[in-house]
């Protein structure tokens, strides 16, 4: 009853044709059937946020969702912020402002930051606390990940201005 | 940690949804909309659907619009799309504010409203909002529709009058008049978390008089409902912190809590208290100050 099904999913701009059963999240398809393990695999039940990616440029958690449910979106992770050798304005702040501790949740809020800060560049900073306590960091480097996200949105201001 | 297995269908007309839901409802068949508290409870087991009718493809149930003086949200509607007023005037206000306590943000992007209210967890806060205001609620199956009153359509938790083989399709908010004043106050462990209480109060000033009031609380019994003691106190009270104290107590005094390892009954009351002077207050501020 639960066959195997035909699944292509769309991940960085390149498809993976993929032959899954539907029980499998899209956490799962990423990660061991994509072979892309910048895509951390935390609490498998929408709690820690180390999974966020992308979804037609929405954060979303990819544990909580089934794999066969992402055909025909635009999945983005980890591996597809950078340009090249060029990393995104996030990435950047992430490193001049030490956001990076032990590096387990870094993805996840790599991912939310960008889907966010694309979708509501003029975000305030009440709303950017309340974004950011989505995701779990245990090293607590909260006060680094907000400062750093700070930075890259004023670095995008002073890009479009 | 992972779900155990079952079929998945992926209906695009709400004809064909129905007619899913009928066949395989009987045979552990579920709908599945944001899925951001079912597929948790799949991951543990908690639940094991042997079909999964996934309404996200369905035309038709993003629907979010007023008509005839009611706001009606569909079935495929997210909690995102409410982080900005989706309507004019204090509802719009009222609904922007609240589903910010609504888990996360990247739950929000694919949780639907009517979802929460189907899923009928006693601490949403949408299940809330739908008992204050007195939400009509649109099922649909095979058979037809048929519109569920709010204060009837929570029966405990996780439990609706919704049959199996029926879709929640729709759920209609009155719009609130411009001079409606309201105040929400939740109560969580850490941001995101479940409420361990929360209240809603909905009220409107005739002179220098409350009139109208509705207090409802969420996250505090098994299902969210108003609480008329409470409701009954304030009508033609000068609003402020005597009045405010006296229906926080009637509605404290009124529940029968749940219980759980972080918060006895006891706790549960004072809690209930706190939330509902809170929204009070936040309904009339002491200040006088206009919303």
């Amino acid at each position: 009853m639960s066959e195997p099904v035909e699944v292509t999913l769309s991940i960085n701009g390149r498809d993976y044709p993929l032959r899954l059963e539907p029980r499998r999240t899209l956490l799962d398809a990423i990660r061991d059937e994509c072979g892309l393990t910048g895509t951390h695999m935390g609490c498998e039940h929408g709690v820690c946020g180390a999974c966020t990616v992308l979804l037609d440029g929405q954060p979303i958690r990819a544990c909580l969702m089934f794999a066969v449910q992402a055909e025909g979106a635009a999945i983005r992770t980890i591996e597809g912020l950078a340009a090249g050798d060029a990393l995104n304005p996030v990435q950047r702040a992430f490193i001049a402002h030490h956001g990076v501790q032990c590096g387990f949740c870094t993805p996840g809020f790599l991912m939310l930051a960008t889907g966010v800060l694309a979708r509501d560049p003029d975000i305030s900073d009440d709303e950017l606390r309340e974004v950011l306590s989505s995701n779990l960091c245990r090293c607590t480097g909260y006060q680094n990940i907000v400062a750093a996200v700070r930075a890259a949105i004023a670095e995008m201001r002073e890009g479009s201005a | 940690m992972k779900p155990a297995p079952f079929a998945y269908h992926r209906p695009t007309t709400l004809d064909a949804t129905l007619r899913l839901l009928a066949e395989l409802a009987p045979q552990e068949g579920r709908v599945l909309a944001g899925g951001q508290s079912l597929a948790p409870m799949m991951a543990f087991r908690l639940a094991r659907p042997a079909h999964l009718i996934d309404i996200n493809a369905v035309a038709g149930l993003k629907g979010l619009a007023v008509r005839e003086r009611g706001l009606r949200v569909g079935a495929g509607v997210r909690h995102a799309e409410f982080h900005r007023p989706v309507v004019d005037g204090p509802l719009g206000i009222m609904l922007a504010s609240i589903v910010r306590h609504i888990a996360h943000y990247p739950i929000r992007t694919r949780g639907t409203f009517c979802g929460s209210l189907a899923h009928a967890d006693p601490a949403a806060e949408w299940c809330a909002v739908a008992a204050t205001l007195d939400a009509d609620l649109v099922a649909i199956g095979i058979k037809g529709e048929r519109v569920i009153p709010a204060a009837g359509f929570f029966r405990g938790p996780m439990e609706t009058a919704l049959e199996p083989d029926e879709l929640l399709c729709e759920a209609r908010l009155p719009l609130l008049p411009d001079d409606t004043r309201f105040g929400f106050a939740e109560f969580s462990r850490r941001a995101g978390d479940y409420a361990q209480a929360m209240a809603l109060a909905v009220l409107h000033l005739d002179g220098t008089l409350i009139t109208g009031a509705r207090v409802g609380l969420g996250g505090v019994e098994a299902v969210p409902r108003r609480v008329a003691v409470a409701e009954t106190i304030l009508e033609g009270k000068v609003p402020g912190a005597d009045a405010f104290n006296a229906a926080a107590a009637a509605a404290a005094a009124a529940i029968e809590p749940l219980q759980d390892p972080q918060t006895d009954a006891q706790y549960r009351r004072e809690l209930t208290h706190a939330m509902v002077y809170r929204a009070l207050m936040r309904a009339c501020p002491p200040s006088g100050a206009q919303r």
